[in-house]
């Protein structure tokens, strides 16, 4: 009773990763199941053989559109991720330092959004983004520009597409981080002759570390393997990792590179997968205390 | 000090509009009548014909209904695995193999699902091939991968509930004689009843938006209605899109304000029974 979730766990999150891994050295194959077996009894030999197939990650470090594109993907994510942190953080405090009902009124409002299909969320901003969209024909109707400007399918989109769809994961790690700060520790600092700026460097922004590498972590890497925001909002010249991956897997049908794609952006994201777990098992022990 | 506490309010505002103003701006184009979706007609609208359109629309009402099925049999699965995973971590202290559940159980909180999807739907082909079963890709194997993703969420909800109560009451309860179910079905599940309703809504919602995974490990006729839009939105913005929208964000915020008043008047109530106990001593 007690293993199964284990056993579940094992079965369908581990195995997966071996078969992946697995599969990124067969040969691609036109038929069913669309990769040939690593392994395979010869009948004319009598004999088991095995066959490794490096090609799949020579293609990836020979193809200069694997290289750009992982490239791309990373700064991608990483401005979106400091762009969320400079919107998050000072919502986050904002809402730490009100009343206790304001804050869950605001946390909901912050929530909310979250609950309502992502997919209808990022759709929102092409009509917004437009060439004749909501801004541009809000822009023009003030008189501000006298012609439209190309927002859509442009890097800002996607910043924007990010931005907007992970800011309660940045927001909620840092207002547990920020609620429970000691505000004599400011007083403290005022009393003995820091500026409120100076203050809140030396004190706040520090002890905030925690939660703004939790906030950070938990946008940047589903971030970087993203693929429904760049494929409605992004540029259709430069393709971020996750598009280029489902191109191979549904359009290409070439299973064993678009798993070496995977296995290479997991490798990618192991380390910071690795510090958000670390993190999450922090949180989850101060929360025992 | 005023005008910090201006900036404060302002940043909090104008972050607020960020995500707010695309939803509002969603809902009042829904009822425009014009095709372009984005001008405004003001001669004929508002209208409502896209909404009628939408009802019409026996493909998109089809796989709403197909998403619905499979994202509550994620849901259901998904917190009695994530309920059993939190316990296990919570509880039982240090066993073999404990690092490695917990692995398991954050790590899919964060895996972009380009990497899970494909994973998922490798392991259903491979398992297809060696033992004949699942039989093909459909609401089946979506549920299973859905259900995978899912529970790791709801293991995080009911780990941190079971974090904020000591064990204190659970051993007092097994010190008196009570059998560890007993102990289980009287004590903890009681306790941890807001975390497992809030683990269902959220694994709901997470199955029910969902596009990415679905993607990969769908067949033929178990389109669900994330993949359904998806397939027009990439065509362009279509105004019943809109009209749809509206519905569900109208559904959402109802649920999740009433589901918000409902934890609170159990919170309220839990408070209360603790006060009374403890005066009654």
């Amino acid at each position: 009773m007690i293993g199964v979730p284990y056993v579940w766990l094992l079965l369908f999150f581990v195995v997966p990763f071996l078969i992946v891994f697995k599969i990124s050295f067969s040969w691609m194959q036109p038929i069913q199941p669309g990769y040939a077996p690593l392994f395979a009894w010869v009948e004319e030999t009598q004999r088991f053989v095995a066959t490794l197939n490096l090609s799949n990650y020579q293609v990836l470090l020979q193809d200069s559109l694997y290289l750009s594109t992982f490239l791309y993907s990373v700064k991608v994510a990483a401005i979106s991720t400091v762009l969320c942190l400079l919107v998050g953080y000072p919502m986050a405090y904002a809402i730490a330092r009100c009343g206790p009902s304001t804050r869950n009124l605001f946390l909901m409002l912050i929530i909310l959004p979250f609950w309502t299909s992502f997919l209808l969320r990022v759709y929102a901003w092409v009509g917004l983004l437009k060439t004749n969209g909501v801004i541009n024909n809000t822009l023009l109707a003030l008189g501000i520009i006298d012609q439209p400007l190309t927002l859509l399918y442009t890097d800002f989109a996607v910043y924007i597409g990010i931005v907007y769809s992970y800011l309660p994961f940045m927001i909620l790690p840092l207002f547990s981080n920020l609620e429970k700060h000691d505000l004599t520790l400011l007083e403290a600092a005022s009393d003995l002759g820091a500026s409120p700026m100076k203050a809140f460097f030396k004190v706040t922004l520090p002890l905030s570390m925690p939660g703004i590498v939790a906030g950070c972590l938990l946008v940047f890497i589903p971030a970087v393997g993203e693929f429904v925001i760049p494929s409605l909002l992004g540029r259709t010249d430069q393709l971020m990792i996750g598009t280029v991956l489902s191109a191979q897997f549904f359009s290409a049908r070439n299973w064993p590179v678009a798993s070496a794609v995977a296995i290479v952006l997991l490798l990618l994201l192991l380390l910071p997968i690795l510090l958000f777990q670390r993190y999450q098992r922090r949180e989850l022990e101060a929360a025992k205390r | 000090m005023n005008n910090r506490r201006w900036f404060r309010n302002g940043m909090l505002g104008l972050g607020l509009a960020f995500l707010y103003i695309p939803i509002l701006s969603m809902m009042v184009f829904s009822f425009n009548n014009s095709r372009l979706v984005t001008v405004w007609d003001a001669e004929n609208s508002p209208t409502l014909r896209w909404y009628v359109r939408l009802l019409e629309n026996d493909q998109l009402l089809g796989a709403a209904w197909i998403s619905v099925q499979i994202a509550a049999m994620t849901a259901t699965g998904a917190v009695i695995l994530g309920t059993i995973a939190g316990l296990v971590l919570a509880r039982f202290g240090p066993f073999r193999g404990r690092a490695f559940l917990s692995a398991m159980t954050t790590a899919p909180l964060v895996m972009p699902e380009v990497i899970t999807g494909i994973a998922m739907l490798l392991l259903f082909v491979s398992l297809e091939q060696l033992t004949g079963w699942p039989e093909g890709r459909g609401m089946l194997t979506i549920t299973i991968a859905h259900i995978t993703f899912a529970m790791a969420y709801v293991t995080v909800v009911v780990q941190s509930r079971l974090a904020g109560f000591d064990d204190a009451l659970e051993e007092a309860a097994l010190d008196l004689g009570a059998k560890p179910a007993t102990v289980f079905f009287r004590i903890t599940l009681p306790l941890i009843v807001p975390a497992l309703v809030s683990g269902w809504l959220l694994a709901f919602t997470l199955s029910w938006d969902d596009v990415v995974i679905s993607q990969f490990v769908s067949g033929p006729g178990s389109s669900t209605l994330p993949m359904e839009i998806f397939s027009r939105v990439r065509r362009g913005v279509s105004p019943d899109i809109n009209a749809l929208a509206t519905i569900l964000v109208l559904i959402v915020a109802t649920g999740v304000v009433l589901s918000t008043l409902y934890m609170k008047h159990e919170e309220k109530r839990r408070l209360r029974e603790e006060q009374m106990a403890r005066s009654g001593n």
